[in-house]
């Protein structure tokens, strides 16, 4: 094996396993620290810089990042039930205890740069767009047909998971930006829009259309029979505050999960969820459906919806084929009718939660965007860029429903487009991120972080009592984290972008790390390729999407290898060290912004 | 030493053995040695050989005198016995106790000034009684507790940290022991686990006197150009004569090898010492070839490592006095005071 990189930003990244996944690549571990030091206005700003919403994201967010992270690793095996940092509701944390974030809020130039930009749609895409260029200048203009802005983070998450105040907050430092929004102006054509003075456009539509279901019954009982996602955010706009006494939910995402958590709590007593797969292949997260079974709502699975039952127009029920999997001769996968009798489920009212898709009949199909077959937009993947060199997507319009972190994600990404367009720059050429790599030693054994390994288990989340949090929809469940189990919690995060960095020539292989080392990191041995060296490691190494850090040929010809994968970042082989060749190192890496110090970085 | 404790969280894919246990559960407590010292690495190998010979760690003894090296028990199998004695004196601590119990496993722990120096005394007595243990001297040339004087075993010639040149003639333990009547006797280097792990197993799994001389580099005092006990030094002058595997009775005995070029000894417990020879005219029965091969290397500037020499069949100290089979601690009032006809009887037979 050739000895590792470490000046590409890409090696030390990839360990900060939980900032890797994150679409913003926010530095976790650094708020994570700056929250258990009690610094929560810094733990917010950094959080702020990355992913816009903390406030709305630490009670939301998808958190592809928990899956990552290390500590569900390290303790596999350890513990019972192995678990990640609960990375989200800690940004929660940030959010809810910041005392004074205004002081470390920038603000916009005092005078524009002179170039305009238009945004479709006031959600998280559109204002990560907007907050980032009008940090540097641009003149920013909003268009949302709804009467208040965020897109679905206000129309559709239910307020029970996410208080009003925390959006408008979190809105409001936007708008304090200087970036206009013209809420209830929908965008009937595009090339109207781009007729006018704008140097570009960013399409952060969203995907509006809830998908229907056409069975037996739907056109007759239409009156009882909802689509998800409008009736939702009918509830969130106040026009609907009632459910009958018996709901079937249909669909297993988490729309579905929202639909039927809201429905008992305007006056759904009997609310079903019925799924045609099978509970473990729910699109909804793990997290979404014990919310959901806790509330008292069960989860039908392998039962496909036939007929809607009524009498007249008025729904009695639903029935459903009951299915299960069958492997066909090329092994894949269907669901087939079983021998049973068809099931009836009696209810009063339907919400429909199949599935988004994307609708762009307001773009002239002469304007330059062109689409493909699928709907969506064709469109330069890391650009955002379409085949109209102005117009830029991003969020939910760009691949299709994702999240709000994603959506946030692809916003940095436009901007940078969108100002490297506006300064005469290649859009492809993209900024690369500030790297920082810093020694982290005080003192012979001591570290400017806590390196001690916390043995406590991921701290449940303290939600208010059922009983009152199912009366009034405006309730929110989740308590959040107090003073001590923030604090638990914040000590579970194992720093891993506080590296460990070798310096081979100062090595004198007298084995001090690998004896220390309590998780059988590493290893010196013959060098050889890959797969043979993984298998004669200390710990024999299985996680091939874990890097080996591997050392230049120390004096005995052997080499160091380091397996990354279950690393603790506890400092004890830099401790061991009797040379210094082992330090601790933290790597503080931020993603490019838009912005002028980058405009012709590579 | 670290401020912090060693994580209790361990590589998820640590196997456990018979007991139950893993690699980590024959730890003891984080060490207060200096970073890098040779004698956290012998822990180390100590505590890979015990689990993989899975011994119980509560049969286990660890006796040691003073220095550095005599710290080290704490550090390695906390649910072992342990006796931290004084300086020079772990011999006869560990000869007592073991003739009060013979059921123990004992381990001596000791340095170079603790044996060579204070101790050379009961050294050679321990050895020459062929009382059942492991002995390991973590051999570093100095005292390394009281900052690095230079112990009996540093070679003539060899240069302290602050260039002043040692006069006085070495004592090579290892000759002293076959010398003495060690029936197991070896030597390794910290800095070569894959090599020291066996040795120290093939020492355990024997019965009698078996010992180990260790050289592990003093990192603060004795890792310098000049000192004949660094890292460097020893890796540019280690001439290993054979390659050791141990073969416990459990192990599967596979033949892989050219005859001729492997020897097998089989011990007293089953236990099959299979050494690959490295040096074709080495003869580890041969104590009188032994001594001359060793003498010869030392002129000739070498550190000769691996098992030097092994005699299976040997008594030990119990065999010898014909004492009683049982510890003392498990017998009952009848058999310690047998009665007045029984003294009696005995004290005739002695008139
Ligand atoms: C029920 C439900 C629950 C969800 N829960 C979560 C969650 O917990 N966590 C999470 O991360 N994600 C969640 N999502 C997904 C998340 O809301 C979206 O992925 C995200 O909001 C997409 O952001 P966006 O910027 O693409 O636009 P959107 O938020 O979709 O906003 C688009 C906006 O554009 C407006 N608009 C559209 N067309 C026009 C036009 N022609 N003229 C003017 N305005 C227009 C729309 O009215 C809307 O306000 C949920 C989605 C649903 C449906
Ligand atoms: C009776 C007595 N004399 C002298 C000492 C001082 N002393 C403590 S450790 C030591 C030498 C230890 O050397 P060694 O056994 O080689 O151990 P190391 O520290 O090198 O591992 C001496 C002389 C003592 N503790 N007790
Ligand atoms: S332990 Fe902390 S730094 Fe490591 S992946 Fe998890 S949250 Fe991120
Ligand atoms: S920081 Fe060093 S000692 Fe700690 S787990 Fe990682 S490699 Fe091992
Ligand atoms: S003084 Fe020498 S022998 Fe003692 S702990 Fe330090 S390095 Fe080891
Ligand atoms: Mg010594």
């Amino acid at each position: 094996m050739k000895p590792t990189d470490i000046a590409s930003p890409d090696y030390f990244h990839k360990v900060v396993d939980c900032q890797w996944a994150c679409p913003a690549h926010t530095p976790v571990p650094e708020y994570i620290r700056l929250i258990a030091a009690g610094k929560f206005d810094e733990a917010y700003s950094i959080n702020w810089v990355s992913n816009v919403f903390p406030g709305v994201l630490g009670r939301t967010c998808d958190r592809p990042c928990e899956p990552a992270c290390r500590r569900g690793r390290v303790e596999e095996k350890n513990a019972e039930k192995p678990e990640p940092v609960a990375i989200c509701r800690l940004k929660r944390v940030a959010a809810d205890n910041k005392t004074n974030f205004e002081r470390l809020l920038p603000s916009a130039p005092e005078k524009t740069n002179g170039k305009k930009i238009a945004c479709i749609g006031a959600g998280p895409s559109s204002l990560t767009v907007a907050r980032d260029l009008s940090l540097i200048g641009y003149e920013v203009v909003i268009f949302d047909q709804d009467k208040k802005s965020a897109g679905m983070i206000r129309s559709q998450i239910p307020r029970f998971r996410l208080p009003e105040s925390v959006i408008d907050e979190e809105v409001g430092y936007i708008e304090g930006l200087g970036v206009e929004i013209k809420n209830g102006v929908r965008i009937d054509s595009l090339q109207a829009l781009l007729e006018q003075d704008f140097d570009a456009v960013f399409v952060g539509a969203g995907a509006p259309r809830g998908r229907d279901i056409q069975i037996e019954g739907r056109a007759e009982a239409a009156k009882h029979i909802h689509i998800g996602i409008d009736w939702l955010s009918s509830v969130s706009f106040g026009h609907v505050s009632k459910i009958s006494k018996r709901v079937v939910v249909l669909g297993g995402g988490n729309t579905a999960m929202d639909c039927c958590r809201t429905a008992r709590r305007l006056g759904g007593k009997e609310v079903t969820v019925v799924v045609r797969s099978g509970f473990d292949e729910m699109k909804a997260s793990p997290w979404e459906k014990e919310d959901a079974i806790h509330e008292g709502i069960p989860i039908l699975n392998y039962r496909v919806p036939k007929r809607f039952l009524h009498d007249k127009g008025k729904l009695k029920g639903v029935e459903f084929e009951i299915v299960e999997v069958r492997y066909d001769e090329k092994g894949k996968r269907r669901l087939v009718p079983t021998e049973d009798a068809p099931e009836v489920i009696p209810c009063d009212e339907v919400l429909v939660a199949i599935g988004q898709e994307n609708a762009f009949p307001w773009i002239e199909s002469d304007c330059g965007v062109k689409f493909l077959d699928s709907g969506l937009p064709k469109l330069n993947p890391t650009t955002f860029q379409s085949t109209n060199k102005k117009v830029f997507f991003g969020g939910d319009a760009a691949f299709g429903p994702k999240n709000i972190i994603w959506a946030v994600a692809h916003g940095h990404e436009a901007a940078i487009s969108i100002d490297r367009l506006c300064s005469g720059d290649s859009v492809s050429d993209r900024p690369s991120p500030d790297v920082n790599l810093i020694s982290q030693k005080m003192g012979i054994h001591e570290w400017t972080y806590d390196n001690d390994i916390s043995n406590d288990l991921r701290n449940k989340v303290p939600l208010v009592d059922q009983k009152i949090a199912l009366k009034d929809i405006k309730v929110e469940v989740e308590v959040g984290f107090d003073f001590k189990l923030a604090m638990s919690e914040a000590q579970r995060c194992l720093n891993c972008d506080v590296q460990t960095v070798f310096t081979a020539p100062l090595c004198i292989e007298c084995d001090a790390c690998t004896d220390i080392c309590p998780m059988d990191c590493i290893t010196f041995t013959e060098n050889g390729p890959e797969k043979a060296v993984r298998e004669r490691l200390t710990a024999k190494s299985t996680n091939t999407t874990q890097d080996l850090y591997v050392s230049s040929a120390l004096k005995t010809g052997r080499v160091m290898f380091k397996d990354e994968d279950v690393c603790l970042h506890c400092g004890l082989c830099a401790e061991r060290c009797p040379t210094g060749a082992w330090d601790m190192r933290k790597f503080y890496l931020q993603t490019a912004k838009a912005g002028a110090a980058c405009q012709n970085a590579k | 030493m670290t401020f912090i404790a060693k994580p209790k969280l361990r590589h998820p894919e640590l196997q456990r053995n018979k007991h139950g246990f893993t690699r980590r559960d024959y730890e003891g407590a984080v060490s207060t040695l200096c970073a890098g010292c040779g004698h956290d690495s012998i822990s180390a190998a100590i505590i890979q050989a015990c689990y993989e010979l899975e011994l119980p760690p509560h049969r286990v003894a660890k006796l040691s005198g003073i220095g550095c090296s005599s710290k080290t028990p704490t550090y390695f199998l906390g649910n072992a016995h342990g006796f931290n004695s004084v300086h020079g004196r772990m011999p006869s601590v560990l000869t007592g106790a073991n003739l009060a119990n013979r059921d123990l496993i004992y381990l001596g722990v000791s340095g170079d000034g603790d044996s060579a120096s204070i101790g050379l005394g009961q050294f050679a007595h321990i050895l020459r009684r062929g009382v059942n243990m492991v002995y390991i001297v973590e051999n570093n040339g100095v005292y390394g507790l009281t900052k690095g004087q230079f112990s009996a075993t540093a070679d003539r010639g060899s240069k302290s940290k602050r260039g002043v040149e040692n006069h006085s003639a070495s004592i090579d333990l290892v000759m002293l022991a076959i010398e003495l009547g060690a029936t197991y006797v070896a030597r390794g280097f910290s800095g070569d686990k894959s090599q020291l792990v066996p040795l120290i197993k093939g020492a355990i799994s024997h019965r009698g006197a078996a010992f180990i001389d260790c050289i592990s580099p003093c990192i603060a005092f004795n890792n310098h150009s000049g000192s004949t006990k660094g890292f460097d030094y020893v890796r540019e002058h280690n001439e290993a004569v054979n390659f050791l595997d141990v073969m416990t009775p459990r192990d599967e005995i596979t033949a892989d090898y050219a005859p001729g070029s492997v020897q097998e000894i089989k011990q007293h417990d089953g236990t099959v010492l299979r050494l690959r020879k490295i040096s074709e005219d080495y003869d580890v029965h041969d104590r009188v070839a032994a001594m001359h091969y060793l003498q010869k290397s030392k002129a000739a500037g070498d550190i000769v490592t691996g098992v030097l020499h092994v005699d299976p069949e040997s008594p030990d100290l119990h065999d010898t006095l014909g004492t009683v089979s049982a510890p003392l601690n498990s017998l009952g009032k009848k058999e310690l005071c047998p009665g007045k006809s029984a003294i009696d009887k005995f004290n005739a037979a002695r008139r």
